[in-house]
């Protein structure tokens, strides 16, 4: 689903590459963590597979596409196999719940019976029955990470990409997404989450790739966060 | 795409804005008004050369002996100029007006006037008054044939009597150009920052866009519309001040001339034929900035 050969990001303000060399390869349906420090190129890692950035040396594939060679009117159809979840979780403030799941899939230009369709159900799935015309500062952080993962998730992507998700959250709230992100999983997403918490880490048991200094320096198939570190 | 979406992100995208809005779709309005004005500058010009082009005589006059003594163009002088200047190609006919035909014309054109009093038939030359078949050229081959021949005293040009009026009006003309282009850069100016503050004061929604895989059309075309709205609008209402300046101002100023039929009037119609443009230059020209603003200085 996700394929790294031997990537390579240098900036220009920094000599040390923020990913250096990096090979891997998750398969379809994977629930894989990336963690490290801040700024051992996690970011860096996460742009590259949404073409926000290219990478200096190496290629990238997700799904059938060739990220790295993609031309620039064809990076839309990418963005739109991939879904994307924040720590900040960027909603739009003006816009209730359901609006705001409603306009990922208006501005990708679907019906609007579609849209009606769609957006309950998310909802549903997500645990936001009911609360559609909320507006999102009426909403708990839990609850607003909840609508954003809704909007990344109405579009059915392929492959979900959390960057610190649980970042805002209280545990246990914390834990409510995870369990979120886990159902959405088996639904045959693939989901890439980006996380410095280490009892997530540990408590779930999936595979973890760790980044040091734009290097991998760790790939367990059912790894922990990494006592002592 | 979808119609309704658009429709209700640029309606929110003009309403958030509303001052810069009405700024820029004033400063559309007063440049597209200056381009109009100066359109139908260039259509009056048109209109006032056809409206001469017909009557225009070359007069060649006729030295005082001449005048005098053939009272109908019948001695081999007269005849020789008529005859000369009926095979040219370029006239179109020639006619004879004698000293007394002159003398009566003159009374007409200043009946009641002490100079009709003063006027004698003797101190009126008799002239060749030629139709010219090719008003360009014309005019010169008549100057050079008959310039020193005997008997002619001189050769008037009609036109240039008129050429006052227009250089006048081409002088307006030129002016209002001149101010349509610097409000014209005025506006683009601030099409282009009223452009990049919407995209800025979106900033998210076009983040999430970006995200969600809208395409570039998706994601931009709220932004054009925006601009090109703003110029229609300002191209109205430019078109609104061209009609109420016809009404209010042009057709009281003119009243006279024009009915004496000096200069054509300012027309409907010809504003009419006016609007389109207008509205076609001011929707065009914000269209061409805001897609030049997003290209340049937005990250869509």
């Amino acid at each position: 689903m996700i394929r790294l050969e031997r990537v390579t990001k240098l900036y220009k303000t920094s000599t040390r590459p923020a990913l250096d060399r990096v090979s891997m390869e998750v398969g379809k349906g994977e629930f894989v963590f990336l963690i490290g420090p801040s700024g051992s190129g996690k970011s860096t890692f996460l742009r590259l597979l949404l073409r926000e950035d290219v990478p200096t040396k190496g290629s990238i594939y997700v799904s059938d596409m060739n990220v790295t060679k993609l031309p620039r009117r064809r990076v839309p159809k990418l963005r739109q196999r991939i879904g994307c979840v924040f720590q900040d979780f960027r909603l739009l403030p003006s816009k209730t719940v359901g609006e705001n799941v409603a306009f990922a899939l208006e501005v990708i230009g679907k019906s609007r019976n579609t849209v009606s369709k769609v957006v309950p159900e998310v909802l549903d799935l997500v645990g936001l029955t009911g609360k559609a015309n909320r507006m999102p500062h009426e909403l708990s952080g839990g609850e607003q990470q909840r609508v954003a993962i809704a909007r990344a998730f109405v579009n059915r992507p392929q492959v979900l990409l959390a960057d610190e998700p649980t970042g805002n959250l209280d545990p246990d709230t914390s834990q409510d997404i995870m369990l979120l992100l886990e159902r959405i999983n088996r639904t045959g997403t693939t989901v890439l989450m980006a996380t410095h918490d280490h009892s997530i880490v540990d408590s779930m048991r999936r595979r973890v790739v760790e980044l040091d200094l734009g290097l991998v320096v760790r790939d367990d198939a059912r790894g922990v966060y990494g006592v002592g570190r | 795409m979808r119609a309704d979406f658009v429709t209700r992100e640029v309606l929110t995208g003009l309403r958030r804005n509303v001052t810069m809005t009405i700024a820029m779709v004033l400063t559309t309005a007063i440049s597209l008004g200056l381009v109009g004005t100066g359109l139908l500058a260039v259509r009056t010009i048109d209109r006032t050369e056809q409206l001469y082009s017909d009557r225009f005589e070359v007069q060649v006059t006729l030295t005082a002996d001449i005048s005098e003594t053939d009272l109908d163009c019948s001695q081999p002088i007269c005849t020789d100029l008529r005859n000369t200047l009926e095979r040219s190609p370029l006239v179109e006919s020639v006619r004879f007006q004698s000293q007394q035909e002159a003398y009566e014309h003159f009374q007409e054109l200043f009946a009641g006037q002490a100079l009709a009093d003063v006027a004698r038939p003797q101190s009126l030359p008799a002239t060749l008054r030629v139709r010219l078949a090719d008003q360009q050229a014309g005019a010169d081959a008549v100057r050079q044939a008959m310039d020193g021949q005997v008997g002619v005293r001189n050769v008037i040009d009609q036109r240039e009597v008129v050429s006052k009026l227009f250089d006048m009006i081409g002088n307006f003309r030129d002016v209002t150009f001149a101010l349509a282009v610097v409000q014209a850069i005025a506006a683009l100016l601030l099409i282009s920052n009223t452009v990049q503050v919407s995209a800025f004061t979106r900033r998210t929604e076009v983040g999430v866009m970006r995200l969600v895989g809208a395409t570039r059309w998706y994601t931009q075309l709220p932004f054009l519309i925006e601009a090109v709205v703003t110029g229609v609008v300002g191209a109205l209402i430019a078109v609104a001040g061209l009609l109420a300046g016809k009404y209010l101002f042009i057709d009281q100023l003119l009243s006279g001339i024009v009915a004496n039929g000096v200069v054509p009037p300012v027309e409907l119609a010809d504003i009419v034929w006016v609007a389109p443009i207008l509205v076609m230059i001011g929707g065009g020209i914000a269209a061409v900035t805001g897609y030049a603003t997003l290209r340049m200085y937005v990250r869509l």
